[in-house]
C-alpha cells in the first residue's frame, strides 16, 4: 500500500493520520464538527454488509462515511 | 419512535417566543449537548417528563421544556437537540443554535459524553463563548469505568473555569446532585473571564477593532465576543438572524458596516470565508485537545472489544441482513403469541359488558335511540380499538424500546445506507422508518434528522410505506382470520410472525420504490455527504423501559386512538341508523363506492371504511365490521370466529383479505400524519403527493392482485 491514500482504501484494523479533506461544503464542516481535521488519528473499524459506508474511528466516536465521502479524505497510512 | 406525550403533544416543538419566566423565583436552563449523550435521561431525572430516551443521535428533534423546583430556584428545564457545534448545519442544530444564543436562558446546562470527552469540548467552548453560566455535567461516567478510561474532572474544572459534575444520569441521587450543582451555579457570581479560547492574531485583533460596537449593538442580549467573532465569519444565515434579533439601531448599523470592512481586511490577508472557519475550528479543536491532555487518562481504545465483536456479527457480510430479518420476525411472534389469548379475553370481556351497559341505559329509561347510539355506537367501536390494539401495543412497544436502547437502531442505518444511496436517499430514512413503525406522524417530524432538505423530503413522502402501530391490529386480524387458520397453536403464530414480516418487507420494498422513483423525476439530485454515529450498545434499562413505554406510549396512543374512536362509533351509529328512502347512509355510500372497491379486491364497504379511517387507521376495522352488521343479521361478536362469520357471509374470500392487508399498508396517511407533513414541508403540494404516491401504489397492487386472482379462477 502507498503511504500517501485516502480514507476508504483502509481496510479494517489499519489506522492512518488526516492529511487533508479535498473539497468544501456539508461534508467538511460535518467532519470539523466532529473534530476530523489535519493530523486526526483515524482507524478503520469496519465495513457495512453490502460494502458500503464503513465504520471509521474518530476522536473515540465510531462514525460511518460513504466511499463517495471517505475518498475525499487524504491519509497517511500508520 | 419518539412517540410520547412530550414528543407528539402540545409540549412538542415548543415555541421559544411562549418562554417566558412565570415567577421571579424561575431560571430558565437550557440542556445542551452532543446528539445521544443522555441528555433526555438528565432531562426525565430532573423533570419526571417522560421525554422519550433512546439510544441514538438525533432522537430529540424539536425543544422540549419542563419544571423542576429545587427550593431555592424553580428551574424552567430547555431540553434542546443534540448538536456537535453552534456553527449549524442541520435543521435541528439550528434549533439548539437559535435557542443557545437568541433564547434568552439564564444557564446552560452541558451533557457530555466521558467516553469521548475531548470531541465534546468544541460545543462545551463554544458555549462558553455565549453563556455566562455554565455547568458541564459529564455523563456516563459509568460506561467511561468499564472502558477503563479514568477522568480527573476537577482538573478539567479548574481549566475550564466552570463548575464540573461527573454524572452516571441513570442512577439513583443524580437528581439531588443536579439540583444542588444549579443552585451552586446560580448562587456563586457570572463567570467575568474570557473563554478559554484564543484564535489566531488577525483574528484576534479584528474582534478587540469591532468590540467597543458589540458591546454597544448587543444591548447585554447577546454575549459582544461571540457576536464580533461571528460577524467576523459572516454567515450569511447567522448574521440574518442577529439582524432580526438586534432590530433597528444605528449602534447596529454601524457595527455591521465596521465588520464588513474587517472582513474585507481579513479576507485580503488571506482569511476568506473558508480559511477563517478552518482556523475557528482548529483552535477549538486544539483547544479541548488540551484541556483533556491529563484529564482523560485511557487504557484502551475508544471502542471496545465487545462492541467490535458485537458489529463483527451484526452488521458483518454473511449476518447482517439474516439478523436484522430475523430480530424483526422474533419481535412480532412475541407480540403475536403474547396478544393472542389476552385480546379473546379482552374483547370477550367488554363486548359482555355492551350487555350491561344497555341494560343500565334501558333501566334508566333512555331511549332507543340512544341506547344504540352509545352502546352499539360508541362502546362497541371503543371496546373493539381496545382489545384489539392494547395486548399487541403493551408487548410490541417495549421490545421496540429495548431495541432503540440497545444502539441497535442506528446499526440498521449501517446496514441499509447502501440501498438508500442507490436511491440518491440518506441512510438515516432507515431511522425515520422504524420510527414510522411506532407512528408515521412521528417518523416525520423524526426526519428532520436528515440535513438535506432533498432526501428530507424523500424520507418524508415515503414515511407512510411502513405500517404504524394503528396498522399492524388489522393485518394481524387478517392474517390470523384467512391465512393460518389451520394451524396449531404455537405455530400459528410463527406463521403470522413470518407474513407480518414479509408484508413489512413489502413496505420497505416499497418505500425503497417510492424513493427511486421520486430522486428520478421531482426530487432529482445528488446525495449529499453522509455522516452517520455509531454509538456503544449499552444494556437497556429493562425495568424503566417496561414501565416508560406501556404508560407513556401504549396508553397514550391507545387514548389517542380511543379519543377518536368512541365519537366516530357513535357517529357511524347514526349513519348506519339514519335512513333515506329505506336505505341507511352508510349503504348508500358503500353502495356508491361498490364498484371501484369491488375492482380492487375490496368492497364499497372497506373503501367506505378506509375514507372513514382517515382520522386513524385504528378503526378502519371496526367502521367495516359496523356497517356489516347494521346491514346482516349478526348483532352479537364476543369471539373472532363469530367475526370470520361475518366477513365470509358478506363474500370475503383470501382475496378480499388480501388486498384489504395491501391496502392498509399502501394509502393515504392518517390525518395527524398529513398535517405534520404539510407542518413539516410548508406545502400543500407535498402534502398532496404524500397521500397520492402511497394511494396510487396501494390502488395498482390491490387492482392487480384482484384481477390477477380472478383470472387464476380465485
Amino acid at each position: 500500500m502507498k503511504e500517501h491514500a485516502t480514507l476508504d482504501t483502509l481496510r479494517p484494523g489499519q489506522r492512518a493520520l488526516v492529511l487533508s479533506l479535498e473539497g468544501a461544503g456539508a461534508l467538511r464542516r460535518r467532519l470539523r464538527d466532529l473534530g476530523l481535521i489535519e493530523n486526526t488519528p483515524v482507524e478503520c473499524l469496519g465495513v457495512s454488509p453490502l460494502g458500503d459506508p464503513a465504520a471509521y474511528g474518530i476522536r473515540g466516536a465510531v462514525i460511518a462515511l460513504r466511499r463517495e465521502d471517505s475518498r475525499r479524505i487524504r491519509v497517511r497510512v500508520i | 419512535m419518539g412517540l410520547t406525550k412530550s414528543s407528539t403533544g402540545r409540549r412538542a416543538g415548543a415555541d421559544l417566543r411562549e418562554l417566558k419566566r412565570q415567577s421571579g423565583r424561575q431560571k430558565i436552563v437550557a440542556l445542551a449537548g452532543n446528539p445521544n449523550v443522555g441528555k433526555s435521561t438528565v432531562f426525565n431525572c430532573l423533570t419526571d417528563l417522560h421525554q422519550h430516551t433512546g439510544n441514538w443521535p438525533g432522537k430529540t428533534v424539536t425543544n422540549a421544556q419542563g419544571l423542576c423546583k429545587s427550593g431555592t430556584w424553580d428551574y424552567l428545564m430547555v431540553d434542546v437537540p443534540g448538536a456537535y457545534s453552534l456553527l449549524a448545519h442541520s435543521a435541528e442544530e439550528e434549533v439548539a443554535r437559535d435557542f443557545l444564543c437568541f433564547g434568552g436562558a439564564d444557564a446552560v446546562l452541558l451533557v457530555c459524553d466521558a467516553t469521548c470527552l475531548e470531541r465534546n469540548m468544541n460545543l462545551v467552548l463554544q458555549t462558553m463563548e455565549v453563556s455566562r453560566r455554565v455547568l458541564v455535567c459529564v455523563n456516563l461516567l459509568d460506561e467511561a469505568r468499564r472502558k477503563g478510561m479514568r477522568l480527573d474532572l476537577e482538573l478539567l474544572s479548574r481549566r475550564l473555569g466552570v463548575p464540573v459534575l461527573g454524572l452516571v444520569a441513570r442512577e439513583k441521587g443524580s437528581r439531588r446532585r443536579l439540583l444542588a450543582a444549579m443552585d451552586a451555579l446560580f448562587a456563586a457570581p457570572a463567570r467575568t473571564g474570557d473563554c478559554p479560547v484564543r484564535y489566531p492574531a488577525p483574528i484576534e485583533e479584528a474582534a478587540a477593532r469591532l468590540l467597543p460596537l458589540a458591546e454597544e449593538a448587543a444591548g447585554g442580549l447577546l454575549e459582544p465576543r461571540w457576536l464580533c467573532l461571528r460577524l467576523l465569519e459572516g454567515d450569511e444565515a447567522l448574521l440574518a438572524r442577529i439582524d432580526r434579533f438586534l432590530g433597528d439601531s444605528p449602534a447596529r448599523e454601524a457595527l455591521f458596516r465596521a465588520a464588513e470592512a474587517q472582513r474585507q481586511a481579513l479576507s485580503e490577508a488571506g482569511l476568506d470565508r473558508d480559511a477563517l472557519e478552518d482556523r475557528f475550528t482548529a483552535a477549538l479543536i486544539g483547544a479541548g485537545e488540551a484541556l483533556c491532555r491529563g484529564v482523560v487518562r485511557c487504557e484502551q481504545a475508544g471502542y471496545s472489544h465487545r462492541d467490535r465483536q458485537i458489529d463483527r456479527v451484526l452488521t458483518g457480510r454473511l449476518l447482517g441482513y439474516p439478523l436484522m430479518l430475523l430480530l424483526l420476525a422474533l419481535i412480532f411472534y412475541i407480540t403475536i403469541a403474547g396478544a393472542n389469548r389476552p385480546s379473546e379475553l379482552l374483547m370477550a370481556l367488554l363486548f359482555r359488558a355492551q350487555g350491561l351497559l344497555e341494560a343500565l341505559l334501558r333501566h334508566l329509561g333512555a331511549p332507543p335511540w340512544l341506547t344504540g347510539l352509545l352502546a352499539e355506537g360508541a362502546w362497541r367501536v371503543l371496546a373493539w380499538v381496545t382489545a384489539v390494539m392494547l395486548p399487541p401495543m403493551a408487548i410490541f412497544f417495549p421490545l421496540f424500546t429495548l431495541l432503540e436502547d440497545s444502539g441497535y437502531l442506528p446499526r440498521i442505518a449501517y446496514n441499509l445506507d447502501r440501498p438508500f444511496q442507490r436511491c440518491a436517499a440518506c441512510g438515516k430514512q432507515a431511522l425515520t422508518m422504524a420510527m414510522g413503525f411506532g407512528c408515521n406522524a412521528a417518523g416525520v417530524v423524526g426526519c428532520r434528522i436528515i440535513d438535506s432538505e432533498r432526501e428530507r423530503l424523500l424520507a418524508i413522502l415515503t414515511n407512510s410505506f411502513v405500517p404504524c402501530n394503528g396498522r399492524f391490529p388489522t393485518l394481524i386480524t387478517m392474517l390470523g382470520l384467512f391465512f393460518i387458520g389451520g394451524a396449531a397453536g404455537g405455530l400459528s403464530a410463527v406463521l403470522s410472525a413470518l407474513l407480518l414480516t414479509g408484508l413489512i418487507v413489502l413496505g420497505v420494498a416499497a418505500t425503497f420504490a417510492a424513493t427511486r422513483l421520486l430522486s428520478a423525476t421531482v426530487l432529482k439530485g445528488t446525495p449529499s455527504a453522509f455522516l452517520l454515529e455509531m454509538p456503544p450498545y449499552r444494556r437497556p434499562q429493562i425495568l424503566q423501559v417496561l414501565v416508560r413505554s406501556v404508560l407513556d406510549r401504549t396508553l397514550f396512543v391507545l387514548g389517542r386512538a380511543a379519543a377518536v374512536a368512541a365519537p366516530a362509533g357513535a357517529l357511524l351509529w347514526l349513519a348506519a341508523n339514519l335512513r333515506i328512502g329505506g336505505e341507511s347512509l352508510l349503504s348508500l355510500a358503500a353502495g356508491a363506492l361498490d364498484p371501484l372497491g369491488r375492482f380492487m379486491g375490496l368492497d364499497g364497504v372497506l373503501l367506505l371504511a378506509f375514507l372513514l379511517g382517515f382520522p386513524a387507521n385504528e378503526i378502519v376495522l371496526p367502521i367495516a365490521i359496523m356497517i356489516y352488521t347494521a346491514q346482516g343479521s349478526l348483532t352479537e361478536l364476543g369471539e373472532l370466529s363469530q367475526l370470520k362469520a361475518l366477513l365470509l357471509q358478506n363474500g370475503w374470500t383470501w382475496v378480499t383479505a388480501l388486498c384489504v392487508m395491501l391496502f392498509s399498508l399502501l394509502h393515504w396517511p392518517c390525518s395527524t400524519t398529513l398535517l405534520t407533513i404539510h407542518k413539516e414541508t410548508g406545502s400543500w403540494k407535498w402534502t398532496a403527493l404524500a397521500a397520492l404516491l402511497p394511494t396510487a401504489a396501494g390502488f395498482v397492487l390491490c387492482a392487480l392482485t384482484a384481477q390477477g386472482a380472478r383470472l387464476l379462477g380465485g
